[in-house]
């Protein structure tokens, strides 16, 4: 399960309406670890989070993960940056992914409790997930998201709607979850989590990778000026 | 005036004491609808789910066909299966022409556009939401439109109902391809319209009555159906 973990992007454009989104983009991801995905709103971040997933309909170039898209999908999990449920109860949307996957129904519901459990949503398994709040509703899908196992996490602001103790919470479960070998793609306006998760941080503006590199030299001593700007909370257009 | 009048009485008459050929003949049109209901739905809601998750090139052309047939009248459409089937007609051997089977073709010509349309648009909706989701997970286009009609079941049910009204209601196909024979292709729209013109107020209105009563519970069972769909119980 461990491998095709590595992405590589090669002149990836995205254009909508002939304005350019992202790109172009040439990058090596990290093999592993931890990547936050930081910049301004517009700036690109969920459309790369959605290319390397292999969601976002390409203008040119290519992701390369070793193996063909939909095989490299398989072991990855995207958590959307608008939480979407099936108009189903809160259980149902967790077996969901397992039974596409052919998952025995004991198996399942094992899997649902324990993850259910895991991200407090035990009490709510069998309420109608569309009346969740907005904060339970983006635990549900991250649950539902990790319930599969995913070699690969993308998690696009995961936290925006969570109480400071839920994202203490859903922190904990990351680093656990990525102690025990997932990849985590992730994107975040909180550079306060950024610092506590990331290996390595990407800085985009305008569609493009401004900055990089391992999250302590990135936060210590950014190399753009524009990623100066914007750690110090500075607007950058 | 007084011929309405001893025509509700007799209808009346008529439904209290369960006539014969009335039951009969709601029977035969109940039979023939839900048949029709049936045969067009299981076309009807696979192809309109289809058309809203698929991009093909000649998409919003079947889209602009599918509505158009919405419009086709039913008379026409009778005519046509009526050439089809009779003896001489390309299916003439099949020896259909004035059976229920026909009359059961012809509705499904006329209200698989209908249901297939609505269900189009309902499922556009559902699959805008669900898309991304669906995209990530690797579905398969079956596995797709199965979650879509599960999830969107009840905007279907709907969708089919709105058929079955159209079907129940319907008089100018059947009566062409079914003929209106008695004990054999008679059903509530044709009896009524022969009724009426033997001068027979007290079965029409009869019929008539059965016909509203089934209609009432249609569009009853359509208003229930989709206040629960507002509510977002299920
Ligand atoms: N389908 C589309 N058509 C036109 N423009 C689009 C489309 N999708 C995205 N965009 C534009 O592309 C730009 C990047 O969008 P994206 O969602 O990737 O930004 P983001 O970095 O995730 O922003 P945020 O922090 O607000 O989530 C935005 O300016 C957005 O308006
Ligand atoms: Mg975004």
């Amino acid at each position: 399960m461990v491998e095709n973990m590595a992405a590589r992007l090669q002149d990836v454009v995205v254009q909508r309406r002939g304005k350019t989104i992202l790109g172009p983009v040439d990058h090596d991801m990290a093999p592993n670890g931890c990547t936050i995905v930081i910049g301004p709103n517009g700036a690109g971040k969920t459309t790369l989070l959605k290319t390397l997933h292999g969601v976002e309909r390409l203008s040119r170039g290519q992701v390369d993960w070793g193996v063909p898209e939909h095989v490299a999908r398989q072991q990855q999990a995207y958590v959307f940056q608008s939480p979407i449920m099936l108009r189903r109860s809160v259980r149902q949307n967790l077996i969901f992914p397992l039974s596409l996957a052919g998952m025995g129904k004991a198996e399942a519901n094992d899997r649902v409790t324990h993850w259910a459990t895991k991200i407090g949503l035990a009490k709510m398994l069998d309420q109608p997930a569309p009346r969740l709040s907005g904060g339970e509703k983006q635990k549900l899908a991250l649950a539902r998201a990790l319930i599969r196992d995913p070699a690969v996490l993308f998690l696009d602001e995961p936290c925006a709607n969570l109480d400071g103790r839920s994202i203490r919470e859903i922190e904990s479960l990351l680093v656990d979850v990525q102690r025990s070998g997932t990849r985590i793609i992730m994107t975040t306006h909180d550079l306060g989590q950024a610092r506590r998760l990331a290996s390595d941080v990407l800085f985009l503006l305008r569609g493009q990778i401004n900055d990089h590199g391992p999250a302590q030299t990135f936060f210590a001593a950014p190399s753009s000026p524009e990623a100066v700007a914007f750690l110090n909370g500075d607007i950058v257009e | 005036m007084t011929d309405i009048w001893s025509g509700l009485q007799a209808a009346f008459w008529l439904l209290v004491t369960f006539d014969r050929d009335l039951v009969e003949i709601t029977l035969r049109s109940l039979q023939v609808s839900l048949s029709a209901l049936v045969i067009a739905s299981v076309i009807a809601l696979p192809l309109g789910t289809w058309l809203a998750i698929r991009r093909f090139r000649f998409r919003r052309a079947v889209i602009a066909v599918l509505n158009a047939l919405m419009g086709l009248p039913p008379v026409v459409v009778g005519l046509i299966v009526y050439l089809l089937l009779s003896r001489s007609g390309p299916f003439g051997v099949l020896g259909l022409l004035f059976t229920p089977t026909a009359m059961i073709i012809a509705q499904v010509i006329i209200i698989t556009p209908l249901i297939a349309s609505i269900t189009h648009q309902a499922m556009r909706e559902l699959w805008a939401e669900y898309h991304d989701l669906l995209i990530s997970l690797n579905t398969s286009n079956w596995q797709r439109i199965k979650t879509l009609i599960f999830d969107g079941r009840r905007a279907l049910l709907t969708a089919s109902l709105a058929g079955f009204g159209r079907a129940i209601g319907e008089v100018g196909a059947i009566m062409i391809v079914g003929g209106n024979i008695d004990h054999a292709t008679r059903v509530l729209t044709t009896a009524i319209a022969l009724e009426t013109g033997k001068g027979d107020f007290a079965l029409a209105l009869g019929l008539g009555f059965v016909l509203i009563g089934l209609a009432l519970v249609v569009n009853f069972g359509i208003h229930v159906l989709s206040r629960t769909e507002r509510e977002g119980r299920w």
